[in-house]
């Protein structure tokens, strides 16, 4: 469905990630892992049309994306939710979530049903909708990110960090609603330093190192792998 | 009284006494003064779009200031026009100028933006100034006819051209206000907010900016058509870089990104400066500091100050309400549970 092919992408001269592949089939849960500044985002905004690789394409149900712009990205099917809960403080609750419904801003109908489904999951949202976001609680804040994402209907959602900062409890939460959007026929892309609790969700993962891919499996293969036990799971 | 302070009333009483201030007071001369302030105030208006709203700081409004005001005196002058048709046309050489400017400098941002717009003002101003046998260079263009009859309404007098031009704010002012409240305007607050995170939820964000930055130089062009033919004269220092500070003043003072920022500021700046005429350019050794100590304490001007003094107090009131309640849902609890003992 997506697939990152050999991408590379610089920031000046300097060489943010390396060969990336990546492939992703309709319906899976796929993990990217690893610390801060190994290229997860990067590779996420290489996705979603903010970066441009030097090299190496992109190919989203078989056409090519990574010339395209952000905006037409979202348009095809792929909707990023930003890391560190990027929302827009001033405005409501409401007014975030309807705002990730832009692209599909003349239909109404489709817009009160979406947002429906989102108080739905996050049943918290419905009765704070009001509230200027800012004012939320991290993990609320998360939630109106993850709604938001929700409300342009992506075919992919990418999922930066979402546990960052967050307690156990809520994070588990997090991961449970991430499966269950995955259920309801979304697939989803998820970057993690949480590599224990991604990986129990996800189908296979890919573990990112200085830019570079070092290594790749299904879940249980990484479960197992013992370098990836070590530095990640710490057991 | 807490009706009486409502938006909407104080909005109302605002409107009417606009509509009743030259029966108020028979001073031609503040009339005049109050004319000018509202023609500024539409200029101010369509740099708060751009500037509050989008985040986008333009230095080159003074210049848009101007071509609306020379479009118009060149084509009712010169080209001897129609006035409402040289008026039409005015706004939208404004407009299409704009739009070739904005393709350009758009593809800066924040300082880089502000410094390639003052440079564009620059050299409006420049050509404007040199261009002697279009504009008359420095000597400026005279005989600007005042606007034409509308039927049987003419507009030779100082009244009824206070009366057009606040008939022209109020359009500006519900056209901005419109704006502001739709999806158009969050998208536009979107942007200020982050630029790739209004981009990753599919705003395309070069249209938009695009968009704003004409609407904004429509509204500086509507200000300069409407300020030459009040004036009746023009010379190039209307596109001079001062005229640009004098207008972003107004919109620091008044509040940048609010509604009510530009009147505010606007009027205040224009009266307190009347007032202090006697000190002449010695007046700036007052604006400095106040604007100054504006800056650091509400960097929101006076309209954002009140805005966020209101939220305070609102935030406020709700925690003493739920302390209220939680006080006396405990006392219900200690007295059920003392009855349960008894």
């Amino acid at each position: 469905m997506l697939k990152v092919d050999n991408i590379s992408v610089k920031y000046g001269s300097f060489v943010a990630i390396r060969d990336i592949n990546i492939e992703v089939n309709q319906g899976e849960i796929v993990v990217l892992l690893g610390a801060n500044g190994a290229g997860k985002s990067t590779t996420f905004n290489t996705i979603s049309g903010l970066n441009k690789p030097f090299q190496g394409e992109v190919i989203f149900e078989g056409k090519k994306i990574d010339k395209l712009s952000a905006d037409k990205v979202v348009k095809e099917g792929i909707v990023q939710c930003a890391e560190g809960r990027k929302l827009f403080p001033a405005m409501s609750v409401y007014e975030n979530l309807k705002m990730g419904a832009y692209v599909h801003r003349k239909n109404k109908a489709q817009i009160k049903e979406t947002m429906d489904h989102v108080f739905e999951l996050f049943p918290i949202l419905q009765q704070k909708k009001d509230d200027p976001a800012g004012s939320l609680s991290g993990g609320q804040q998360q939630m109106v990110a993850i709604g938001r994402a929700l409300m342009a209907r992506p075919k992919v959602m990418m999922l930066d960090e979402p546990s960052v900062g967050l307690a156990p409890l809520i994070v588990e939460q997090m991961f449970e609603v991430i499966q269950q959007i995955n259920r309801e026929g979304t697939t989803i892309l998820l970057a993690e330093q949480n590599a224990n609790a991604a990986l129990k969700i996800a189908t296979k993962g890919y573990v990112f190192e200085n830019g570079n891919v070092v290594v790749e499996g299904t879940s249980e293969e990484l479960f197992s792998n013992d370098s990836v036990r070590k530095a990640y799971i710490g057991a | 009284m807490a009706g009486l302070l409502k938006q909407r009333n104080i909005i109302a009483v605002l409107i009417v006494f606009a509509i009743v201030f030259p029966f108020i007071t028979n001073n031609n001369y503040f009339i005049h003064i109050m004319t000018l302030a509202f023609i500024w105030i539409i200029g101010v208006y369509g740099l708060n779009l751009l500037a509050g709203y989008t985040g986008y700081l333009s230095l080159a409004h003074a210049g848009f200031f101007a071509i609306g005001a020379y479009s118009l005196a060149l084509l009712t002058t010169k080209a001897q026009m129609n006035y409402w048709l040289a008026f039409v046309l005015a706004l939208i050489i404004t407009s299409v100028l704009g739009m070739i400017i904005g393709l350009i400098s758009l593809r800066t941002k924040e300082h880089f933006f502000a410094i390639y717009t003052l440079c564009v003002g620059y050299i409006i101003y420049l050509v404007i100034d040199k261009w002697d046998s279009l504009t008359g260079g420095v000597r400026g263009l005279i005989g600007i006819p005042a606007p034409g009859n509308i039927g049987p309404i003419e507009f030779n007098t100082p009244i009824s051209n206070y009366y057009l031009v606040l008939f022209f704010l109020l359009i500006t002012v519900l056209v901005v206000y419109r704006i502001v409240h739709s999806l158009t305007g969050r998208t536009y607050i979107a942007i200020r907010n982050s630029e790739d995170l209004a981009q990753t939820i599919g705003i395309n964000t070069m249209k938009n900016k695009l968009m704003v930055f004409v609407i904004s130089t429509f509204f500086a062009g509507l200000a300069g058509a409407l300020y030459a033919s009040f004036i009746r004269f023009i010379g190039p220092d209307i596109g001079y870089i001062t005229i640009t500070f004098d207008l972003l003043t107004y919109l620091i003072v008044g509040g940048i990104g609010t509604l009510s920022g530009p009147v505010i500021g606007t009027i205040l700046i224009v009266w307190v400066s009347q007032q202090l005429q006697f000190l002449q350019d010695y007046r700036m050794m007052i604006f400095g500091p106040i604007l100054t100590l504006l800056v650091i304490f509400y960097p929101r001007g006076i309209s954002g100050g009140f805005i966020d003094w209101r939220a305070k107090r609102k935030e406020k009131k709700q925690n003493q309400l739920n302390l209220e309640n939680q006080q006396m849902l405990s006392a219900q609890e200690t007295s059920a549970a003392s009855n349960k003992n008894g």
